[in-house]
């Protein structure tokens, strides 16, 4: 049936004079500086948690888990008393807790992906890095989240650091620049393959043994030599001690400064990297 | 000023390839300012990639094309503070409400707080929305979500717009609220480049049309200039009584000529450029006491416009078509 158009015309959305005035209205503002663009991003991270807050149990419940797990199971043994355990462990699992969760930033950018609204971020006449920098942003109000859980945690068990919280707070700082760093890697990985699961996958592949093949849970020096040589290079190492010392008031300088250097490196490296596959996804 | 301009888009030769496929092969586009423009063509004629090459999202292989005189790869951020685009996926976060979306674009396109609030308000107010500005907009119908994608696009308003099938997947009732905004923009000056696969879409919004298909266009005018160039329109009618269809038929055929009987037994049609002449056929029907149950005389709509250019329907394989859109509603 054919039904003619213009007796049936829908009632109108709201007074068509508001939708002329809707439309009528704006001249163009000066354009949004690099950081307004990226705090703004950094914003609709926030809002995400708000509304998803599920998302936070992965940075929450994981750590805990970790602590109790390796302080009580495997504490006697590796250093004959849960509270000696604790004292070394503590930093380790920090590093390990907020480094794992960067995998999670290249899943969220591979499921943005899939969604129409990157064509938007992408037809705006803003800073080209802005939505990346600004979702690490976010990203990075989680990886505090996660620390201080555990700190939080590690303190109700008894742990005691020397350099009071002056001294957390700056290994916390340091965990988390060395997280920003890490994350623009797998955001690259976030861009290079299909699907969130296989982000997932690949990054856990690579985050794992990074991990497990450091100073993290076990002194490196009852390693096989080789093995050894790699656990004192492996800049996880180097980030889990200058954690420790940070937090025991004993921090080699030269530790600290390469952690920042591999920061800077892998910022330097992937960033650029990222800002130009997220251009042409 | 670059709005003075005659033409909003000119795009020369632009192509377009994936792998092995030539998406976009040579296609050029004149579009004049403050006009809408239809790019009418089936799934997969190369739409979304030239809107996706205009917007700056990709670059062309090969051809050059120009938007309010600013070129798409040189001056790719010029064009970007000129357009906007709602591509075929709904460009809103869904896991935002309706009002963070808008208050973020309207951020990221240099508002102050205040300002994109107020902003957000209005639009959501203007565009119906207001009862639902504190909701996901995951939870949002399908039209809704169309509304605010629309929205979003308008937070600044543009001086050119690109629409993505902006209407695929929505109930006629959506629909039509979607067209009646479209309208509004362009009365306020937009230009709009609106791809669509609804032949009837171009038609009632599109002062031109470029026929697209296999990524090359085929045929380009206005609607009207398209639907004469496929020839004479039909006076359809159907009668009340089947049985007095062969008189019927006798008579039209005295009138008109070559009847063409209908797969319904009461209904026949008969080519007829004239509406006087259709009109007269029609009462010469009604005095030789033929009950006429409707009857309609009409030019030939755009999907025999697109069977007369490309031999084939706009929809080659409907159920592949239908497959399409069910997967589009579903990501969207």
């Amino acid at each position: 049936m054919r039904v003619n158009p213009t007796t049936t015309k829908p009632k109108p959305l709201a007074d068509d004079a508001a939708l002329r005035k809707a439309l009528a209205s704006t001249a163009r503002p000066p354009r949004a500086s690099a950081v307004s663009a990226a705090l703004t991003f950094g914003w609709r991270g926030m809002l995400k948690v708000k509304h998803v807050p599920e998302q936070l149990l992965d940075v929450t419940i994981t750590p805990v888990m970790f602590v109790l797990l390796f302080t009580y199971l495997f504490g006697g043994a590796i250093a004959g008393s849960t509270g000696e355990y604790l004292d070394y462990i503590l930093p380790g699992i920090l590093v390990m807790s907020v480094l794992f969760t960067t995998v999670y930033s290249g899943v969220a950018l591979n499921t943005d992906l899939t969604r129409g609204v990157v064509d938007r971020f992408r037809s705006l006449p803003i800073w080209k890095p802005a939505p990346l920098v600004g979702s690490l942003l976010g990203d990075s109000v989680r990886y505090v989240l996660a620390g201080t859980v555990i700190i939080v945690l590690g303190v109700i068990l008894g742990f005691r650091p020397g350099a009071g919280i002056g001294g957390v707070v700056a290994a916390l700082a340091l965990v988390v620049i060395f997280a920003f760093g890490l994350s623009w890697g797998f955001m690259t990985l976030g861009l290079l393959l299909r699907s969130p699961n296989a982000v997932m996958n690949a990054g856990f592949m690579g985050i794992f043994p990074l991990t497990f093949l450091s100073n993290v849970f076990v002194d490196p020096e009852t390693l096989p030599a080789g093995l050894e040589a790699f656990v004192d290079v492996n800049p996880i190492s180097i980030l889990a001690t200058a954690s420790r010392g940070l937090m025991e008031g004993s921090a080699e300088v030269s530790d600290i400064a390469i952690v920042l250097g591999t920061a800077a490196l892998l910022t330097a490296i992937f960033a650029p990297l990222t800002t130009r596959l997220y251009r042409r996804a | 000023m670059t709005t003075q301009t005659p033409l909003a888009i000119e795009a020369t030769g632009l192509v377009k390839s994936f792998g092995e496929t030539r998406a976009v092969d040579g296609v050029d586009l004149a579009v004049r300012t403050g006009s809408v423009y239809g790019v009418l063509g089936p799934n997969g004629a190369g739409k979304t990639t030239t809107i996706r090459m205009l917007a700056t999202l990709l670059r062309p292989d090969a051809g050059e094309a120009r938007v309010l005189g600013h070129d798409i790869v040189t001056e790719d951020d010029a064009v970007r503070s000129v357009v906007s685009l709602t591509g075929q996926l709904a460009s809103v976060d869904e896991d935002l409400t309706g009002r963070e979306n808008l208050i973020l674009l309207g951020r990221l396109l240099g508002l102050r707080r205040p300002e994109a609030k107020a902003r957000a308000g209005e639009l959501l107010e203007a565009f119906g929305l207001a009862d639902a500005a504190g909701r996901l907009v995951k939870n949002y119908s399908g039209g809704m979500r169309r509304r605010l994608d629309i929205a979003a696009s308008i937070v600044v308003t543009p001086q050119v717009m690109f629409l993505d099938e902006p209407t695929t997947g929505l109930d006629p009732r959506s629909r039509n609220q979607v067209w009646d905004i479209i309208r509004a923009l362009v009365a306020e000056g937009t230009t709009i480049l609106l791809c669509t696969q609804y032949l009837e879409e171009a038609d009632q919004l599109a002062d031109g049309i470029a026929v697209i298909d296999h990524g090359k266009v085929i045929a380009e005018g206005t609607p009207g200039q398209l639907k004469a160039s496929v020839g004479s329109g039909a006076l359809h009618v159907r009668l009340l009584d089947p049985e007095q269809r062969p008189e019927a038929e006798r008579i039209l055929l005295s009138e008109l000529g070559g009847v063409h009987l209908e797969p319904d037994p009461a209904a026949l049609s008969v080519s007829c450029a004239d509406a006087d002449r259709g009109a007269e056929a029609v009462a010469e029907l009604s005095r030789s006491g033929i009950g006429i149950a409707d009857f309609s005389l009409g030019q030939p709509s755009l999907d025999e416009v697109f069977l007369a250019l490309t031999g084939h329907p706009a929809e080659e394989d409907p159920v592949e078509a239908e497959a399409a859109a069910i997967e589009e509603e579903r990501a969207a």
